[in-house]
């Protein structure tokens, strides 16, 4: 009986090796390094390639800490008694403070011009200066009362800022594009880098870290229907899936980070934390960053008039842990909480013009969904505030 | 003799084109002039035609025509029309099904209405392709398995977009039409319901799933095997049994002590087959309706452990004290 071998032809085996090359460069090369993060089983675990991780800790390196402050009796505030955040603090401290802000933000062309009119440092001229002062009080308030998200490492200007006057990754709403064929836009279903690539809603942004607080939370918390209004229908769950694809990429991890894989809805510590990290960005963008709307030019808005807004990325830019979670704030007493100012010398001497806390600035027209400052752009049930799509927006990171 | 141990069919009969069998009065006769391809020839028959649309045929590729018309084009007007971008992000486009405020009702056209029409048509085209499928096999005279396991498909199709839907008193609940979005829609519904891996008819899908697939491999492998020794001949040897049938059942006894037979075989594949999306349905349909939660379903009968939390305890922080 005549055995044949398996014929191939050698063309064959060329097609497939070259199939097999073009199939794997979409992949990361090895090694995977799983480092596993919650109980056994659960599928929780980070992980970590050790090549890119290198990378990443070169791109995320730490500028050394500016010389130490020498001791002196002397407050800021006496010598300059128009001081609004940092008064409290011993004059060399102050000086060393306003080094570091230098040289973690400006151009190091204008140094202190940046902010500053070198003629009469006092004065609010600059909108710069307007939102320095602004963003002292919103790293204050996230080192002293965000310590759920930040922990005791705290952040500092450079967490976000890296030398850039604009932190590199801030978002904007953008107008949806005109549909000349009067389709009422889904806000989802394009290629869009915001929700890595997925064809979920690709303004996940507007609809949960900006200033309404929308529902994120869609699973069950019960086995069986209980015919409770507001349940969240799939639609939603798209919304939140959205989101959730940006938290990942920003923090360069996956899913089960913070989830475990069996029961997304079951509250791990990691996710937790995320749980408050949302409401904090949340905070963030509505008392620090859209009152500044008032004074920012043109040039640091959106297409729609809103200001350029924080999101996970903003801070952590791929890493799980911003700066691989080293704490800069332990050498800058002055960002780890809102300083008392010795009551004998806090009469300023000139009022700046500028003071931006008002409670609600009006809203650019087309940035909101809804008169209350923005349902989310999708789809909710229930009591949830209804949605409209006309005048939507789509973010788009800048 | 032909020779099996090759990727393509080897052996390629050419003989006058065979018409087929004469139908029975009343039906139109087959249509085309029948021809042969070489490279079709190499995975199957090489012949290709008469064929036989009819009523059925014609309608249900009409219906199927403006069905993919209506997706395409939402598809392109959600890219204003632009060629480009139509192409560039087809995989990425869809037509999703109306928003949840509308219920059952229906909504415009901008808003869903297309997807109800799209659905509409799509799923009468492919009821007439089953009516076709069954009456062509009445009028061969065959049995109308075919058509049945079609059917088990269709029901999970018509649990996906419409049963379920109007049971959870929603279009918004159904699956969008789109390549990545309805991927994404998949990935959503098990998230939303508590992870489908814990519904056991979804476990009961992927083993029929997975195990048509072992079968397939299975007996394909084992009669290409034994068809040197008139293997090939399946339908002879369930009654007529050779060397080859004794061999390819001998070879199962040895390797795992039991066999299928070369009738036998042919059930376990049919029925693997249609279980699959027979079972996958039913997981579908009670997913919203019956259970809101598979992951705490099945911690409640017993089915998943209940894992301990290392560390720190997290309770929900949404009803700590103080929680926002």
């Amino acid at each position: 009986m005549r055995r044949q071998r398996f014929p191939v032809p050698r063309r064959l085996w060329a097609l497939v090796c070259g199939l097999a090359i073009l199939l794997l460069t979409g992949c990361e090369r090895p090694p995977v390094d799983p480092v596993q993060r919650g109980y056994r089983g659960v599928g929780q675990e980070l992980v970590v390639n050790p090549r890119i991780l290198a990378a990443q800790e070169a791109a995320n390196v730490v500028p050394a800490p500016q010389p130490p402050a020498a001791p002196v009796p002397v407050k800021a505030i006496s010598v300059y008694p128009d001081l609004k955040v940092l008064g409290g603090l011993t004059l060399t401290e102050f000086n060393r403070q306003m080094a570091a802000i230098s040289e973690w933000v400006a151009p190091p062309e204008q140094g202190c011009a940046y902010c500053h009119n070198l003629e009469n440092m006092a004065s609010y001229e600059k909108y710069t200066k307007t939102v320095a002062l602004s963003m002292l009080r919103l790293t204050q308030d996230t080192n002293s009362q965000w310590k759920d998200h930040v922990a005791d490492t705290g952040v500092t200007c450079w967490t976000c800022h890296r030398g850039n006057p604009v932190p590199k990754y801030v978002w904007t709403s953008e107008p949806f594009d005109d549909q000349p064929s009067g389709m009422i836009p889904t806000g989802q279903n394009r290629a869009s880098a915001l929700v890595a690539y997925s064809s979920l809603p690709r303004d996940p942004l507007s609809a949960f870290l900006d200033r309404a607080d929308n529902a994120i939370s869609v699973v069950s918390q019960n086995a069986l229907p209980t015919g409770e209004p507001g349940r969240k229908g799939i639609k939603h769950a798209e919304w939140t899936y959205g989101l959730m694809m940006h938290i990942t990429d920003s923090l360069g991890v996956n899913c089960t980070y913070c989830h475990n894989s069996r029961a997304f809805y079951s509250w791990e510590p990691t996710r937790v934390k995320a749980w408050y990290a949302i409401r904090h960005v949340r905070k963030m963008n509505r008392d620090y960053i859209w009152p500044l709307n008032e004074v920012l030019p043109v040039s640091r808005k959106g297409p729609m008039g809103d200001p350029q807004r924080i999101t996970c990325s903003t801070c952590h830019q791929g890493v799980y842990k911003p700066l691989f979670g080293v704490s800069m704030l332990k050498d800058y007493p002055g960002l780890a909480g809102p300083i008392p100012i010795p009551a004998a010398a806090s009469t300023p001497a000139a009022t700046p013009p500028a003071e931006v806390t008002p409670p609600q600035p009006p809203m650019p027209p087309g940035a909101s969904h809804g008169p209350d400052g923005g349902d989310p752009p999708g789809r909710i049930e229930g009591p949830e505030p209804k949605l409209t799509e006309a005048g939507g927006t789509k973010a788009g990171m800048l | 003799m032909p020779e099996y141990q090759n990727i393509f069919t080897a052996v390629q009969v050419r003989s006058p084109a065979y018409p087929g069998v004469p139908l029975d009065t009343g039906h139109r006769d087959r249509v085309g002039k029948p021809g042969f391809s070489y490279w079709l020839g190499k995975i199957g028959d090489a012949q290709i035609g008469p064929l036989y649309l009819g009523v059925t045929g014609v309608f249900s590729l009409i219906f199927g025509f403006i069905a993919i018309e209506i997706i395409g084009l939402n598809m392109w007007a959600s890219v204003d029309w632009d060629p480009i971008q139509f192409v560039r992000q087809l995989f990425w486009l869809a037509l999703e099904p109306p928003p949840p405020q509308y219920g059952l009702s229906i909504p415009p056209l901008a808003e869903g209405g297309w997807w109800l029409m799209a659905g509409f048509f799509l799923t009468t085209s492919i009821i007439l392709w089953w009516v076709r499928t069954y009456r062509r096999a009445l009028a061969l005279g065959t049995g109308t398995h075919l058509a049945w396991a079609f059917a088990a498909a269709i029901w999970l199709y018509l649990v996906l977009g419409l049963i379920r839907p109007v049971l959870m008193g929603s279009w918004s609940e159904a699956v969008p039409f789109g390549i990545f979005p309805h991927l994404d829609w998949t990935s959503a519904f098990s998230i939303r319901y508590g992870n489908l891996f814990y519904n056991p008819f979804h476990m009961l899908s992927i083993a029929f799933l997975y195990g048509s697939a072992v079968l397939f491999a299975m007996h394909g492998a084992t009669i290409l095997a034994v068809s040197r020794y008139g293997g090939d001949r399946e339908i002879d040897q369930v009654v007529d049994r050779g060397t080859a049938a004794e061999r390819a059942a001998l070879f199962w006894r040895w390797t795992m002590g039991f066999n299928a037979t070369m009738e036998s075989i042919h059930r376990w594949a049919f029925w693997f087959a249609i279980l699959t999306v027979i079972t996958g349905g039913i997981g579908i349909l009670l997913t919203g309706t019956v259970v809101d939660n598979w992951f705490l379903w099945g911690q409640k009968h017993g089915l998943v452990p209940v894992y301990p939390v290392e560390g720190v305890a997290a309770p929900n922080p949404a009803t700590l004290p103080g929680g926002m």
